[in-house]
């Protein structure tokens, strides 16, 4: 998609296509050097997300991903070391696990499953970056905006037969 | 004679155990009223809303409010008793947080009304009679309370002032909190009047908790023989202990069973069950997705387990709705 706009600026929205709200939390070592690489070597992906950079995937608060959502993201996305490749052994290890269990929670919460979405992006793997980039936009545009209440207004329906 | 304070209590959306809680204060209930005049008290004596609207604002010293807010009276009653008083606290888990009333945020106002008034196998309704706002009756017209969409805690309808945590909250829990409403130095708006740190902390069990935790299954209570004496989440069992605030001195856990976290989280977690999710997460023994989720099938219902009594308040609030059900019509 954005490979096929000529421009190296940031595509402007096409139309009225929605533009979903991307969060990620990059892990140090593994994902976020693969974004550096993937700007180094020029590629080019969906500008959507919002990089957070943190010193491993296993430091993700599963709060940190609700307050995202609470606060407008439109979908979360975690990058972390391939297992086995943690600079702290097994911190990604423990993103997984709380990552499956969030999911599960989420989807008792009604948030679709690619809105929430955990990657393994080594440093070398800037192709792969923009792969998962590109990927996780194109999901959450398919599903559309999340409808997380968005004020007060939805408490005022009563009942009215 | 100086005139004593005036209290009131009154509930909302709750199962009226926080009205038996006040009463099981015992003997002390006898001190209370020595200190105070309870001006308003539906459960136990007859004053009348008029009473209290005749009052002037702030002329009550506090009024205790329980229960979550789920109907147009209740958050009307909310903002008359708030205007009456110089403090209004929150009294248990419902007000606290939403409570067990809010674990209704999974649903729609629609199928909840659909499956109490027309499909639930116990449900005798001929006429089809369904909640509405007015009703004639004999050429007499009478309205009722809207039901919201949403329940809500009560700091997310009115300003509170302090929170008595619980379900319910436990006499001595109460006993502390009054007296400290009743001393001189009262604790900063805001403040949950239990102690601000985790359950595990004044748990009997304590010292049977590994420090390297690890488990290959979780297990709900009917699956195994508890150990009287060893750390609930040591057994395999979903002990919110870990994420909840201390005070109620562990009763749950001294009767053998785990906490369910009803005193909340503490001053420094904003969402008690993504923290607990956390904490009990990475307990699992696996490291590959299969292994792993077989070992979280031993939590078949994560949002009734880690926000059982806080959904209300979480960060999330309810349930997604889809477009069309958020906005009806």
């Amino acid at each position: 998609m954005p490979d096929s706009n000529s421009s190296p600026e940031m595509p402007a929205p096409q139309g009225q296509r929605f533009e979903p709200r991307i969060v990620a939390f990059f892990c140090n070592w593994c994902t976020y050097l693969a974004a550096d690489l993937a700007g180094t070597a020029r590629l080019k992906y969906a500008p959507n997300t919002r990089v957070v950079r943190v010193m491993c995937s296993g430091r993700v608060d599963p709060q940190f991903v609700l307050d995202a959502f609470a606060h407008g993201a439109d979908g979360v996305l975690l990058g972390g070391c391939h297992p086995g490749d943690c600079h702290y052994q097994e911190g990604n290890c423990k993103a997984l696990r709380r990552y499956r269990l969030l999911r599960r929670t989420l989807q008792q919460m009604g948030i679709e499953e690619d809105r929430c979405r955990l990657e393994w992006v080594s440093a070398a793997e800037a192709e792969r970056f923009r792969w998962v980039m590109n990927d996780m936009v194109e999901r959450v545009r398919a599903l559309g905006p999340l409808h997380l209440q968005p004020g007060e207004e939805v408490f005022d329906e009563e009942v009215a037969v | 004679m100086r005139e004593k304070p005036k209290v009131a209590f009154y509930w909302c959306a709750s199962c009226g155990g926080c009205e038996e809680a006040v009463v099981d204060l015992a003997e002390a209930v006898l001190d209370v009223l020595s200190a105070v005049d309870i001006v308003f008290w539906p459960v136990a004596l007859d004053f009348k809303r008029q009473h209290i609207e005749a009052m002037a604002e702030r002329s009550m010293l506090a009024t205790f409010l329980n229960g979550a807010i789920r109907t147009t009276e209740q958050e009307e009653m909310a903002h008359l008793l708030r205007s009456r008083s110089k403090l209004l606290v929150a009294l248990g888990s419902c007000s606290h947080l939403g409570g067990i009333p809010g674990l209704a945020n999974l649903f729609d106002r629609e199928s909840i009304l659909q499956s109490v008034y027309r499909e639930s196998p116990s449900t005798i309704n001929d006429g089809g009679v369904f909640p509405s706002l007015r009703h004639k009756d004999n050429g007499h017209t009478v309205e009722l309370p809207g039901f919201y969409q949403t329940v809500r805690s009560l700091n997310q309808v009115v300003d509170v002032d302090y929170y008595i945590p619980g379900c319910p909250p436990t006499p001595r829990i109460i006993r502390t909190a009054l007296q400290t409403l009743l001393g001189e130095d009262l604790p900063r708006k805001g403040t949950v009047l239990a102690p601000d740190h985790a359950l595990c902390d004044e748990c009997p069990r304590k010292n049977t908790r590994p420090d390297n935790l690890s488990l290959a299954e979780f297990k709900r209570p009917h699956q195994l023989q508890i150990d009287e004496q060893k750390c609930l989440l040591a057994q395999g069992l979903l002990c919110m202990g870990p994420a909840t605030r201390a005070g109620c001195e562990a009763p749950c856990v001294q009767g053998n069973m785990p906490c369910t976290g009803c005193c909340g989280p503490t001053s420094r977690v904003k969402d008690q069950g993504a923290k607990i999710l956390s904490s009990l997460a990475v307990l699992v023994q696996g490291k590959e997705e299969d292994e792993i989720d077989r070992e979280l099938d031993g939590i078949p219902d994560p949002v009734g387990t880690f926000y059982r009594y806080s959904v209300p308040s979480s960060l999330l609030r309810r349930r997604v709705q889809a477009k069309a059900a958020a906005n009806p019509r």
